[in-house]
């Protein structure tokens, strides 16, 4: 076999010349420095690698090295609370060995093999155990327990098994006798490429919400526990915080966060609050179900490309142990866009706006990893794929939203003129949809309120009909609309200021329960008829806007905390005083 | 001893390709000779033993024969130890001031390396600039990169300037500013200078210069040494420094003519499709490491053709800094300085940088309020443009006595006016104190109790009795 060496070298993209024993996505070392790359086209004269750290310095005639495996991840314990690049190299102990800066050819251990574990074996020898069988767990933190399963494709008997005890992640705590008379070695971790979906027995139907706490999203615009969403929003607009508030309200089980192609600073942020917020539901820190991978824009693009796919790998791995996973990944169009960078650099035919044409297919393969799923093990969990999409220039007929549009069933429109007046969140309640309102509704029904979804559809009707009456006061002003419609109008922006609007930096409004939400609309709907009474009768809305009443219930998601609802019922009490003083 | 290569084989713009090269690496530094003078290149790509070289000063008078290639084995590397401040150099590095070289401490690669996302210290000391409409709306922090969005014939450049001379001293630490000048006129630059003079800051002040007429792709490298400059002055030598570079735009388009000259595909109107890394490259090299006690800021500024705030250079740094001043002709034209169009303009890390702690304890509802209801003051003006003024009702004109009285009073302020930020907030209060009680929905009672005084803004700005009346029989 002759030695592979460096041919030709164009950014991430290096060349090798005649035919290699390389496979299509074989995982590559390149160079005397090993930079980690991946084999991405082959013909008979050059095999084309997409190298994952920067290439300066790189020479014609350094060695590539194949690892005869596609680029995986190494899944086991001590995922959760850790922080990695693109690529799953843990970046607290490459600032260890290497300083603050982040070297090229840095190889160090995705997960610490140093550390014991409290294992649990729950399998006997002679078991039969096929792929997906749980056969160990270990307290992972104080939140998770960790389960670690037989590979998927490997199937037999269990030959021997170990006591319970502490062992490092890489010792061997069982081994299986195959169907073939091979033995298997179980250790606490396993390998899986990236680019593969792990296996499920079936995916099944969608019928649980995903409770976020931010008002406009469980009520106007749901997603559900498996489904997929996008945040699209040019700059400024909030997609970050919108994913933020998301990663540390929602009852997901497990948070996997992908910083793809953002800011440093807003990694070290999401680094340093989780580790201080405390899930409310749990009383401890949210770092303990969530795992961060961070690649930011400065950090190779070809690791960008990678790092979505490494972390839907590690939310499928969490799933398969029956946990419910959230995976956030901000921004999919820097990922799109480090596709058209090396597209381009292999000279492909571009096509929308440079994007290469297999875009669309690339989108829908990474929405599709989404889904509410019976795994191997008989164990159901989901993943939820919640992706920011960056439109360039704000125009939402660019490719990567127009195609990410095509493949999510949630789609929460960030709009620059709310986000100018500092309406928070954002989401422009005109241009936003849920398609799981339906699959979902018996939920609502069943565990909140069967009034619930009639009070939304309520709300959604008076913001429609005040898009509508807005048309006429832009052209007309206000005081030609009859007090009916003034009134619909004054309502409406009760429930925008006082309903939709959320305040994250507050201590009660940054999470709302279900029943809180459902108490203020019933307010709201109640305030609503009150007035529409008065107005029949003749009284100007004027009168009742004068009582401060209007101002007061767009207050109330300060002046209630979460944990006294019973203060809602004054309400009422209020609104019917403030009708009556009108003389 | 290194090998030259006589001759080139092609000459493309600002690319000369080089045949049976051996041992090059990827981005090294070329030295090429001619007759008059030597000029430095970068390898960009290699295809077995033909390396294409990037000629920072152009291949003006190259031929393919009358010329000797060296390779010089290292990336570009800029020199570096404490005497460059104080000092000018060229968009390459190479000093311009007359003094010599400059004797190296070490040499660092200008392209640095990613700074670790667990090294980096979360930005929270806000800068106190003096200016009410930054301090108060878009704060500045030590350790983000907040650039300016500009327009040609805006005061940016005294903006910048401004920002220097009230920021710089604020806590008697150890400050340094790096001033990169990428593709602006030398009167530009002339006018830093001298302000820096002025300000008595000189001898802390490392400025690189390429001017407009200098070569555009030496271009390519002004802000890589300004924020290799930088780096070192901060982690090496604990320093704050503040980067000034201007213009972006003009280095986007340095950018790509090197692409289109390379024949690489374009993106989004010609630019490269990697605009958005190269640029990040620049911008994420702000922030505070774990390491040392310095920190890195950065001010950008850069010229949106057409005011068009899609165009994709302010597009692209918008999705990479942490928010943006932007810089409004309208409010230029009617005389208010310095012109900033609040609404477009953002600080990321305002929120954790402000409050009791850093500023004062009602600063986020006040900033709040005040874009919340200058957003509305927006409505009403449209609204205006249809109906006439004097149709509005009592309410919105009173939004529009909050809208001038806000571009006049807060906005505006002297070129030398330092306000310090109780002065800004207070002033802030004021303003809203002219509006009805109930229209400030986002404010706590209990903090609206504390400030709110509206006989007290009335006097203030003299404004017409009737209203105190109808405000009277409103609110009781």
């Amino acid at each position: 076999m002759s030695e592979n060496v460096i041919y030709s070298i164009n950014g991430p993209v290096v060349k090798v010349k005649g035919i290699t024993d390389f496979s299509m996505m074989e995982m590559v070392y390149v160079g005397h420095k090993h930079l980690m790359g991946e084999v991405i086209s082959m013909n008979s004269q050059t095999t084309t690698i997409q190298v994952y750290e920067s290439t300066t310095n790189l020479k014609p005639g350094e060695p590539v090295l194949g690892t005869g495996q596609p680029i995986s991840v190494t899944l086991g314990p001590g995922i959760l609370r850790n922080i990695f690049d693109g690529i799953e190299r843990p970046l607290e102990e490459m600032a260890k060995a290497n300083g603050a800066f982040i070297p090229v050819g840095s190889n160090v251990a995705s997960l610490d093999g140093n550390k014991l574990w409290e294992v649990t074996l729950c399998v006997k020898p002679g078991q039969k155990v096929s792929g997906g069988d749980i056969y160990a767990t270990v307290p992972e933190t104080a939140l998770i327990t960790h389960k670690c399963m037989v590979p998927p494709m490997i199937s037999g008997t269990i030959k021997s098994v170990k006591t319970d005890g502490q062992y490092t992640i890489d010792e061997v705590v069982a081994t299986i006798t195959q169907d073939n008379g091979e033995d298997y070695d179980l250790t606490l971790v396993q390998k899986w490429p990236i680019k593969t979906p792990r296996p499920v027995q079936k995916r099944l139907p969608i019928s649980m919400p995903l409770v976020t706490g931010q008002r406009v999203i469980d009520t106007l615009f749901p997603i559900a526990k498996g489904g997929t969403a996008a945040i699209p929003g040019g700059f400024g607009t909030g997609k970050t915080m919108t994913q933020h508030q998301l990663a540390k309200w929602c009852d997901a089980d497990i948070i996997v966060y992908v910083g793809c192609g953002e800011r440093g600073n807003e990694m070290t942020q999401v680094l340093e609050e989780f580790r201080e917020l405390i899930d409310p539901k749990s009383n401890k820190p949210l770092i303990d179900r969530t795992v961060l991978i961070a690649n930011t824009s400065n950090m190779p693009v070809a690791a960008r490309e990678a790092s979505i796919y490494t972390g839907v790998t590690l939310a499928e791995y969490y799933r398969d142990m029956g946990y419910h996973v959230a995976i956030m990944a901000d921004s999919t169009s820097r990922w799109a866009e480090a596709l058209r960078e090396i597209s381009g650099r292999l000279e492909e035919m571009p096509a929308e706006e440079g994007f290469p044409a297999y875009l669309p297919s690339r989108l829908s393969q990474f929405y599709e990893r989404a889904g509410y799923m019976d795994n191997l093990n008989g164990t159901k969990g989901s993943v939820t794929i919640i992706g920011a999409v960056s439109p360039q220039g704000s125009d939402f007929s660019e490719p990567v939203t127009q195609n990410t549009k095509r493949f999510v069933r949630t789609f929460w429109a960030l709009d620059k003129a709310l986000a100018y007046a500092r309406h928070y969140f954002a989401i422009n309640w005109n241009l936003s949809y849920s398609e799981y309102i339906n699959d979902i509704a018996r939920w609502y029904n069943k565990f909140v309120s069967p009034t619930f979804m009639r009070h939304r559809q309520q709300l959604v009707a008076i913001l429609a009909e005040e898009t509508k009456l807005n048309e006429i006061v832009q052209l007309m002003g206000s005081d030609v609309l009859p007090d009916d419609q003034k009134l619909t109008i004054e309502i409406a922006r009760v429930i925008r200021v006082g309903y939709l609007q959320q305040n994250a930096f507050h201590k009660d409004d940054t999470y709302v329960p279900l029943d809180k939400q459902l108490k203020m609309m019933e307010v709201i709907l109640y305030l609503k008829k009150q007035c529409e009474a008065v107005i029949a009768e003749g009284r100007p809305i004027r009168t009742v806007v004068e009582t401060g009443i209007f101002d007061d219930v767009v207050k109330m998601k300060y002046d209630v905390p979460n944990d006294q609802l019973e203060l809602f019922d004054d309400y009422y009490h209020r609104i019917d005083a403030a009708l009556a003083s009108i003389d | 001893m290194a090998l030259q290569y006589v001759g080139l084989s092609q000459i493309n713009g600002p690319l000369v390709v080089l045949d049976h090269v051996k041992d090059a690496a990827f981005d090294e530094m070329v030295e090429i000779s001619t007759d008059n003078g030597t000029r430095l290149g970068r390898i960009v790509e290699i295809e077995g033993e033909r390396v294409v070289v990037q000629v920072f000063e152009g291949t003006n008078g190259l031929s393919l024969k009358n010329t000797k290639t060296r390779l010089l084995g290292h990336p570009m590397e800029l020199p570096l130890s404490m005497e460059i401040l104080g000092r000018v150099f060229s968009g390459a590095g190479k000093p311009i001031d007359g003094l010599g070289d400059v004797y190296a401490d070490e040499r660092a690669d200008v392209n640095g390396l990613p700074l670790n996302p667990v090294a980096r210290v979360y930005p929270r000391n806000y800068i106190n600039t003096g200016i009410s409409s930054i301090d108060c709306l878009m704060t500045l922090i030590r350790g983000q990169k907040l650039p300016i969005f500009s327009g040609s014939g805006l005061p940016h450049n005294q903006l910048a300037v401004q920002i220097v001379k009230q920021a710089k001293i604020a806590d008697g630490e150890d400050f340094a500013i790096v001033f990169a000048a990428m593709g602006v006129t030398n009167d530009v630059a002339d006018y830093f200078r001298t302000t820096f003079e002025e300000a008595g800051v000189m001898d802390r002040v490392v400025m690189f210069l390429n001017l407009s007429n200098d070569p555009i792709i030496e271009r390519i490298l002004t802000p890589r040494c300004a924020l290799t400059a930088a780096e070192y002055l901060a982690y090496q030598h604990d320093m704050h420094v503040l980067v000034i570079y201007t213009d972006v735009t003009s280095y986007c388009e340095a950018l790509r003519e090197f692409s289109s000259s390379k024949g690489e595909i374009p993106g989004r109107k010609g630019y490269p499709g990697y605009l958005y890394s190269d640029l990040a490259s620049l911008y994420e090299r702000a922030g505070i490491s774990k390491d040392a006690k310095g920190s890195v800021t950065q001010i950008p500024i850069l010229t949106m053709p057409n005011n068009d705030i899609t165009h994709p250079v302010p597009d692209l740094t918008g999705y990479i800094t942490e928010g943006q001043i932007t810089l409004d002709p309208d409010l230029n034209a009617m005389g208010i300085y310095p012109p900033v169009d609040v609404l477009p303009s953002l600080s990321r890390l305002m929120k954790d940088g402000i409050g009791e702690d850093y500023t004062r304890g009602d600063h986020a509802d006040v900033a709040n309020q005040l874009f919340a209801c200058y957003a509305h003051v927006q409505d009403v003006k449209a609204l205006t443009s249809v109906i006439g003024e004097e149709e509005l009702s009592a309410t919105d004109k009173m939004y529009m006595d909050f809208g001038r009285l806000f571009e006049n009073h807060f906005l505006n302020q002297g070129f030398d006016e330092n306000r310090s930020i109780e002065e800004t907030l207070d002033l802030g209060w004021q303003l809203l104190s002219v509006l009805p009680q109930g229209a400030l929905d986002r404010i706590d009672n209990k903090v609206l109790a504390e400030h709110y005084d509206h006989e007290d803004a009335i006097k203030r700005f003299n404004l017409k009795q009737d209203l105190i009346i109808k405000e009277l029989q409103t609110n009781g």
